[in-house]
């Protein structure tokens, strides 16, 4: 992610260094995670619900021992739950010190993109988005947004801002 | 920062703690050779490793105070103030160690002042008055050629201490030499090397390097705690103990340590909390297996291993109490001195172990508290001697283990609590009206003293009275589950007790269920199960919605658990079991629907972002690997009532819940009063029926009253056209309240009904509620509040009413805010009317009602309160009546929208003091513009 940031754009293509992107999807929307965030990605078995927590919050999840907040990407994003019963997946992550886990429709491959080649965020996408997103990358077909790790976990801080 | 001076702060720290718990000790023992030696070692230490590392600033300090500590040792008095002045130097030493670790830097700065007092008072008694012999002492080869002079002149005299210290001095100025205090150790063990006990630490780490022998000694001793930011407490240990024996050799332990990082321990915590989880899962799957694969007993054995690893592990995050105690012969002996008294400090207990967090949280609290008591306790010597006591006055901690908790009481022999103080200021201050307060038992009263800002002190000194603390000290002790309790009588002296839970990490905890989600509910807090169904003995009762359960005599509130974790919306709730919870002096009842069983649980912190929902203390993984929260009975206490409330209060809030409107099924007792009206007094509010020999009622001070169960009871009668008999059967209706009877004298008791009470208001008469219909006939609906205080006021002392406030009316949609801010209201001096919707309110105001104030939910239903406030802002009648809005979260928008519709002012709905004080001020308002 860091890489993304530093590297200008007029740099050269010989010298930028491809990212590798977990790619997610919600909502049929294509995700990628800097795969350097990504501590492991689980399938979601039994999750405990927090009574009076921000709807952001789906549970706490026990993963191999450690109680793991599951955030829900599709509150994040602005997005209906999804009602479907079956295998819900995760992707494990770190922000301040604190495990959690990223609720995700599903989890795809890892792909390799040069950072030169994403676009900035479309003026008129949705703000919430806008706020999670670094950017686009184009791919055969599909569009591929570049989530901010730390800007989808920062809820907290957004709304004592607010 | 280098390894060797992050070494050297942390060690000096520790024996300049030390040296503060000796200096006070020697000001009382100055004949005391082995503590001056010990001191004069330490100093001499701190001294020496100063000069090794190059901070020129500490060694000229400690070198000073060493000198004048070698007159002391020389013969010279010791005084007051040169120990004040050794203590000031301390901390002058501490305040450089407190730079220097921040910046790694020794500050800028001179300390000619201090050194030369420390001159001064070292030359002025004795009279050398050239400087060279003083310092030659504490230099490096003066004090050996001393040392060896002092041996040579005395031989006679050589006791065990004598010798230890010419021993241990000796080698003193190689240490400057070489590399500070490794030498001494390895001397200071030498002596003792039989003493040393391995301990649980070591047992924990035998792999660890250190035990390895080094030169010349088979035991390395670096330090006798794991925890690097708390003090030694070794030396403090001996402390208790030395003064039969030779102190010289405080540090020279009893127990073999070694120096663990406090993460090392946390990380091994954790593991062991892991392995502990890992090993219930393994259980709870053999449990379901039936069939052994020969993998049962290797799972025993682990299981066995496992507990006593987490014992093992638990017990080296133990420190004796005593560590938290180290500063506290300091604090007094400043203290006494800031305020002429006379004080002494005893300990005991200091070995009293406790888990290292815990000990953090309440080392604060407990200082706090000796000041207090040092403060405002401890009489001065004039008034004892006055009083008929010596002189000097003791404060005492006592630190004990009872069960799962450890218990600390910190007791003085002072002037104990002003009732009559705490009650004038708690009226004056508006925390109870003053009919409360002469209800309240002397127990009750002393609570108060932990209400925020309160204060008896008559004048603020520098030391207390301030009224900041008491509620600080109370709210971190509950933030670690424990509490604290008072006890005082005048004259003689008050006790704090303070319950904590031995550890934070391990608690056992009562698993329920509650709407198909488990929960943890401490067993600390647990009381008693009571399964109740509407079949069966126990059974929820509602009153106005409000679950009650009747136990034994006493109403206990009832707290559906899926009510407040929002799980359902069903507020019907009757079956299950209710687990009794006693938090402080307060005890309601948590409905769940099942429980399973005790599990040790171990607590994992909250994630930051869950931190905020009270009601929860913590998460755990249980044997089947479910994570599960951890119910937070103070939470849910906080909910359920402020805690300043007794019992008795609550028993009022019941009386208040009587004259809401209810519209569900209500248990009434019908009953006949004067002219055969028919009147009848919600069943729940009904302490006993008693039908009793009129002849037995007597007549004190113009009042009826009856002998009742060892008490005089006074008798009402229902209203005014009813007389109480003189001769036959008088049937009375028995409501109590606390301590407190009160008979309602009536002329026949009719029958019990359930009747859906739908109440017509009437505002004139306070006796009544208002009338309903019951049972097809109209009924008078009595109030209960209306009699209590005619009962009240024959029996108190003074004829005067209770300060009344103004009348209020409350509207709020929830039964359960209503129910919380009303006793709050009343004890304040309100007279409170409450309504449900914005048309009820509107009904009632009206029917005739007054209020002074309006407190309304801004978050009504359907914006209807923005509704109500503006017709009342368009009639002239209420244009001026202030309007307190409540909101959950006052945000910006809300109080655009306050302002818009003239609100006087908008409050938290959970911040009670807040609108009690926005009361208060438009109070003052009102009666300036009468």
């Amino acid at each position: 992610m860091k890489i993304v940031n530093t590297i200008p754009l007029s740099a050269t293509r010989a010298f930028s260094q491809p990212t590798e992107f977990i790619t997610v999807t919600v909502a049929g929307q294509l995700l990628g995670l800097p795969i350097g965030r990504v501590h492991d990605v689980f399938v979601v078995n039994e999750m405990t619900k927090v009574p009076l927590a921000q709807s952001e919050i789906a549970g706490l999840l026990n993963l191999r021992g450690r109680v793991v907040t599951a955030v829900s990407l599709r509150s994040r994003l602005g997005l209906q739950e999804d009602v479907r019963t079956g295998r819900r997946m995760a992707v494990g992550l770190e922000y301040q010190g604190e495990a959690y886990g990223l609720l995700v429709d599903d989890v795809g491959e890892v792909l390799k993109l040069d950072p030169n080649e994403m676009q900035p965020n479309p003026v008129h996408m949705d703000r919430r988005w806008v706020n999670l997103s670094q950017g686009v990358h184009q791919l055969h077909g599909l569009l591929m947004i570049v989530l901010d790790v730390d800007a989808v976990l920062a809820f907290e801080a957004e709304r004592e801002a607010a | 920062m280098d390894d060797l001076l992050l070494e050297f702060l942390t060690e000096t720290s520790e024996h300049l703690e030390t040296v503060d718990v000796e200096m006070v000790r020697f000001e009382q023992d100055p004949n005391n050779q082995a503590i001056l030696s010990n001191i004069f070692r330490l100093v001499h230490t701190i001294k020496g490793t100063c000069g090794f590392l190059g901070l020129p600033r500490l060694e000229a300090l400690a070198h000073a105070a060493e000198t004048l500590m070698g007159r002391f040792r020389d013969g010279m008095p010791v005084t007051t103030p040169a120990v004040s002045l050794i203590l000031a130097t301390l901390d002058r030493i501490k305040d450089i160690l407190g730079e220097l670790e921040r910046h790694g830097v020794e500050p800028q700065g001179a300390d000619d002042d201090l050194i030369a007092a420390l001159d001064q008072m070292a030359n002025a008694e004795d009279h050398v008055p050239d400087h060279a012999p003083a310092p030659a002492n504490s230099q490096t080869i003066g004090t050996l050629v001393h040392q060896v002079l002092e041996r040579d002149l005395k031989p006679g005299e050589v006791s065990l201490d004598e010798l230890e210290r010419a021993f241990q001095e000796a080698p003193g100025p190689e240490t400057e030499k070489t590399s500070g205090k490794l030498v001494y150790q390895v001397l200071e063990r030498s002596l003792k090397p039989g003493e040393v006990s391995l301990d649980e630490l070591e047992r924990a780490f035998r792999e660890a390097p250190g035990p390895a022998p080094s030169a010349g000694s088979n035991l390395r001793q670096i330090s006798p705690v794991a925890n690097a930011d708390a003090p030694s407490i070794s030396p403090k240990k001996d402390t208790e103990s030395s003064d039969q024996a030779d102190g010289g050799e405080s540090v020279g332990g009893k127990v073999q340590t070694i120096r663990v990082n406090v993460d090392t321990l946390e990380h091994l915590m954790t593991m062991v909390s892991e392995l502990v989880l890992t090993r219930n899962q393994l259980l709870e799957i053999a449990r379901r297996n039936s069939e052994d694969h020969g993998y049962k007993v290797p799972l025993q054995r682990l299981s066995q291993v496992t507990a006593e690893l987490q014992d093992g592990v638990m017990k080296t995050r133990m420190q004796p109490i005593g560590s938290a105690w180290q500063k506290l012969p300091r604090v007094v002996r400043d203290l006494s001195n800031e305020l002429s008294k006379q004080i002494e400090l005893v300990m005991q207990g200091a070995d009293t172990e406790l888990d290292r967090q815990v000990l953090e949280v309440i080392k604060d609290p407990l200082t706090h508290m000796v000041r207090n008591s040092a403060d405002h306790g401890i009489e001065s010597p004039a008034e004892r001697r006055a009083s008929g006591k010596p002189e000097k006055g003791i404060i005492r901690l006592n630190a004990y283990h009872e069960g799962g908790s450890i218990t600390i009481e910190i007791s003085d022999d002072g002037k104990g609590l002003n009732y009559t103080a705490i009650r004038r200021k708690a009226s004056e201050r508006g925390i109870a009206s003053e009919a409360e307060l002469e209800r309240m038992s002397d127990a009750q009263i002393a609570k108060f003293i932990f209400h925020p800002g309160f204060s008896t002190a008559a004048a603020v000194t520098s030391v207390s009275g301030r009224g900041v603390g008491m509620d600080v000290v109370k709210t971190n002790i509950e933030l670690i589950g424990g509490t604290v309790d008072i006890r005082s009588e005048e004259g003689r002296g008050t006790t704090f007790t303070i319950k904590i839970p031995l550890t934070l990490a391990i608690v056992a905890a009562l698993i329920v269920s509650s709407k198909d989600q488990r929960f943890a509910i401490p067993q600390v807090a647990v009381s008693e199960l009571v399964r109740v169904s509407p079949s069966s003995e126990h059974t929820i009762e509602r009153i106005n919605g409000t679950p009650i359960l009747r136990l034994r005599d006493r109403l206990l509130p009832i707290v559906p658990l899926s009510k407040v974790m929002r799980l359902s919306e069903d507020d019907e709730a009757a079956t299950g079991f209710v687990v009794v919870t006693q938090v402080a002096q307060q005890r309601f009842g948590i409905l769940v629907d099942g429980v399973f069983h005790t599990e040790e649980i171990v607590v994992k912190p909250m994630s930051s972002k869950l931190k905020h929902i009270q009601l929860f203390s913590g998460n755990t993984i249980l044997g089947d690997g479910a994570v599960v929260l951890i119910v937070d009975p103070n939470g849910l206490a906080r909910m359920v009532g402020s805690e300043g409330q007794s019992d008795e209060f609550q028993t009022d809030t019941s009386l208040e819940k009587a004259i809401t409107a209810a519209d569900e099924l209500t248990s009434l007792l019908v009953f006949r009063g004067g002219r055969d009206s028919l009147k009848a007094v919600p069943l729940s509010l009904v302490t006993r029926l008693e039908e009793i020999d009129a002849s037995t009622i007597e007549w004190a001070s113009g009042r009826p009253v009856v002998q009742y169960r060892g008490r005089l009871m006074p008798i009402v009668s229902c209203d005014d056209e009813l007389e109480i008999r003189t001769k036959g059967m008088q049937p009375l209706l028995v409501f109590s309240d606390g301590e407190i009877a009160m008979g309602l004298a009536v002329a026949e008791i009719v029958d019990i009904v359930e009747d859906k009470l739908d109440v017509e208001l009437l505002a004139e008469r306070s006796d009544l509620v208002g009338s309903a219909v019951v049972r097809g006939r109209t009924t008078e609906i009595v109030n209960v509040a209306h009699y209590l205080p005619l009962v009240l006021e024959t029996w108190s002392r003074s004829d005067q009413r209770s300060r009344q406030a103004g009348t209020l009316l409350l509207v709020d949609g929830s039964n359960f805010f209503r129910d919380m801010l009303v006793p709050v209201l009343k004890s304040s001096g309100y007279r409170v009317q409450t309504a449900a919707t914005a048309q009820d309110a509107a009904r009632m105001l009206s029917t005739g009602v007054r209020p002074d104030f309006i407190v309304a939910d801004l978050e009504l239903p359907g914006h209807s309160s923005f509704a109500f406030i503006a017709t009342l802002r368009a009639d002239a009648q209420y244009r001026s009546v202030p309007i307190i809005g409540m909101t959950l979260k006052p945000d910006p928008q809300m109080m655009a929208l306050a302002r818009r519709f003239k609100i006087t002012d908008v409050v938290s709905k959970v911040d009670r003091r807040g609108l009690l004080s926005a009361l208060a001020e438009l109070g003052g308002s009102l009666e300036e513009a009468a």
